[in-house]
């Protein structure tokens, strides 16, 4: 088993999904996060007060899934999410050691 | 078929209304006829002469002219002697009793000032509340508003005990001070007092004017916002209403006051402030900022990041302080008449006038128009004439508007900068720069066009038969603005001596700042024991 993490730009999770949905991942985890790359932030100013600001909004996704399934998920990840500019995000892969599904007590791949 | 009978009725209805209903009306036009037995009313006691109906219907006239009704009456006067064993001329005994347009509030006018009453305080809870509660950091959000709650309850105590005697009471007789008759409310009921205003009920002006009270201290909350222990702040607030707010609202309100231009002939400077502008907002704003100063920066002050943690709620509260802020103004003029109108319309074209220069200056300085730049606009707007608008006609509501929105804006981007104070919210930028900015222009552009209270026997010129203030002449050929600069310095002196003093007592004795853990974990959790926000 493998874990996909994405770092996207927020306007992009729908096409993201959809495109994940469609070569047949049953489920993701999705969080509003804040972080910053090579993307530079962005200067905030309230009356006189000025705020650097550096992190930017992201979303990040969460995907568990089958080792069959990651080469094809992983390329629709990318191709979804891309807009050529900077600021796009990244996608990092790492193994899965366990999963259980908690309602079966199924373990292993049949549980992702 | 139907429509004859009940024709017939009707003539029949209307014949016997036309000659038996009004009886009283056609006893007292054929004068020597007593009413005749058959009236159920009660007959006027037999000392009180007749009221003619030409007298009568003068003293209605006088409810749509928001004038006194007794004028109506004053041929019926008779020579007593009062209390104080002095000659004058008064009603026989039972006379006012005895009319239906004397010791009764009018009801336009008195369901326009319960209106109003509730617009003001609509300003504070939840207005200024969500305004200043929006623009703090999350964990704060909370103190501004127990803050805000804070002073509608104490300063409603204080005021049903003392402080609406001591603003609008006149038994000191003194220029400074009101007096001690309406202590407690005393004798404060529903019939007018006509020192303040012929047609509305004494306890709804004591509601109104304690509207505003309420909201005073509530703005100096602004400038120390994040870093005062409530105590500090409920016992400095306390303290101010006796030594600074009650003082000032009689000076320039209260019929024996010493800046009361309008109403008052003995006033020694005769300025005018329609609706708060020294009184609320300078008195506020001055005393915030020696308040701040005293009371230092935040925490990480320059360092870290205390940006509004809610501009949609401070968008809210802003366009709840706009729409309350017709009762603080337009019912400024204690009636529903012309010039209530006229502060209706002037205080219209100012705020939207203020809130889009602000915002274009915002969008052409620094390449933004921000919400919180219509909103400052706004607000700027909405102080600056609030002394001015029943004063003013439209084109100068327009011209204080595009003031309103420049000079506080140069203030609390620039200058706020330079001077280094932390005003956490403005309230020194907007309320005392553009409260005092506000006294200046009243003086530049005030009209009698607009206003006939300006050109009365009170504001003549001084002479020995008939010693008016002189307002009118300088209404007229200029140097008004240089009474207001007097009245200027005097709020401004005054509020900011009284403060200093109180603070530093304050911060001798209890201490004004929680400790830094506090500060640092927010006073919400700290002070109040609840959180805004719960995920």
């Amino acid at each position: 088993m493998k874990k996909i993490e994405a770092i996207i730009k927020p306007f992009k999770l729908e096409e993201v999904k959809d495109a994940l949905a469609e070569i047949g991942v049953e489920g993701m985890t999705v969080t509003e996060v804040k972080g910053f790359g090579r993307q530079k932030g962005h200067t905030e100013i309230y009356r006189g007060s000025e705020y650097t600001v550096d992190f930017l909004p992201k979303i990040k996704l969460e995907i568990v899934l089958t080792d069959a399934l990651l080469e094809q998920a992983l390329a629709a990840v990318v191709k979804a999410a891309k807009t050529g500019k900077i600021g796009d995000g990244k996608v990092f892969v790492s193994n899965v050691e366990e999963a259980v599904r908690i309602r079966t007590e199924e373990t292993g791949e049949r549980a992702v | 078929m139907i429509k004859i009978p009940r024709l017939a009725a009707t003539l029949a209805f209307g014949l016997m209304t036309c000659l038996f209903s009004p009886s009283t009306l056609n006893a007292q036009q054929t004068e020597p006829t007593p009413p005749p037995a058959a009236t159920t009313e009660a007959a006027p006691a037999a000392s009180a002469p007749e009221a003619s109906l030409e007298m009568r219907i003068n003293a209605l006239e006088s409810y749509l002219q928001n004038t006194n009704p007794e004028e109506a009456f004053k041929s019926l006067k008779v020579k007593k002697k009062n209390d104080e064993g002095v000659e004058e001329s008064a009603f026989p005994e039972g006379f006012i009793q005895s009319q239906k347009t004397l010791g009764i509030a009018g009801p336009g006018h008195n369901a326009w000032m319960m209106t109003s009453a509730a617009l003001v305080l609509f300003m504070t809870l939840p207005g200024l509340a969500l305004f200043y509660g929006g623009l703090v950091r999350k964990k704060n959000v909370l103190s501004v508003l127990a803050q805000c709650l804070g002073c509608a309850g104490m300063v409603t105590l204080l005021w049903w005990a003392f402080g609406y005697s001591l603003v609008f009471g006149k038994s000191f007789n003194s220029p400074y001070l009101g007096g001690s008759e309406y202590f407690f409310l005393k004798g404060v009921d529903s019939a007018p007092n006509t020192d303040y205003s012929y047609w509305i009920s004494h306890n709804v002006f004591a509601m109104y004017q304690m509207m505003f009270a309420i909201i005073t201290p509530a703005l100096i909350v602004g400038a120390i916002a994040e870093r005062m222990k409530f105590s500090a702040i409920m016992l400095f607030i306390g303290a101010w209403m006796f030594v600074v707010y009650f003082p000032m609202a009689h000076m320039i309100w209260g019929v024996t006051g010493l800046m009361n231009g309008v109403w008052n002939k003995d006033a020694a400077i005769p300025a005018i402030d329609f609706a708060g502008g020294t009184v609320v907002h300078m008195t506020s704003g001055w005393s915030a900022l020696i308040l701040c100063m005293i009371l230092g920066k935040r925490t990480g002050f320059g360092k870290d990041r205390m940006a509004p943690h809610s501009m949609v709620l401070c968008m809210v509260g802003t366009g709840m302080l706009w729409v309350g802020w017709y009762g603080f103004n337009a019912g400024s003029a204690l009636a529903a008449d012309g010039i209530a109108a006229n502060a209706f319309t002037t205080t219209t074209l100012a705020a939207a006038t203020a809130s889009f220069v602000w915002a274009l200056m915002e969008r052409i300085l620094r390449g933004h128009a921000s919400i919180l730049g219509f909103c400052s606009g706004a607000v700027a707007g909405l102080v600056v004439i609030t002394p001015a608008c029943g004063f003013v006609d439209s084109t100068g509501a327009v011209l204080i508007g595009v003031l309103a929105a420049v000079v506080p804006y140069i203030f609390v981007m620039h200058i706020k900068g330079i001077l280094g104070y932390d005003d956490a919210l403005d309230t020194f930028g907007v309320h005392a720069v553009g409260g005092t900015l506000g006294a200046l222009l009243t003086g530049l552009l005030a009209t009698k066009s607009v206003n006939a209270n300006l050109d009365t026997a009170v504001t003549a010129a001084k002479t020995a038969a008939e010693p008016g203030n002189g307002l009118a002449d300088f209404v007229t050929n200029g140097g008004l603005a240089g009474v207001q600069c007097q009245a200027i310095a005097l709020t401004l002196v005054f509020s900011v001596v009284a403060t200093a003093i109180i603070a530093f007592v304050l911060k001798a004795v209890i201490g004004l700042r929680p400790t830094p853990e506090v500060e640092d974990a927010g006073l919400d959790i700290s002070e109040h024991g609840e959180e805004g926000y719960l995920i």
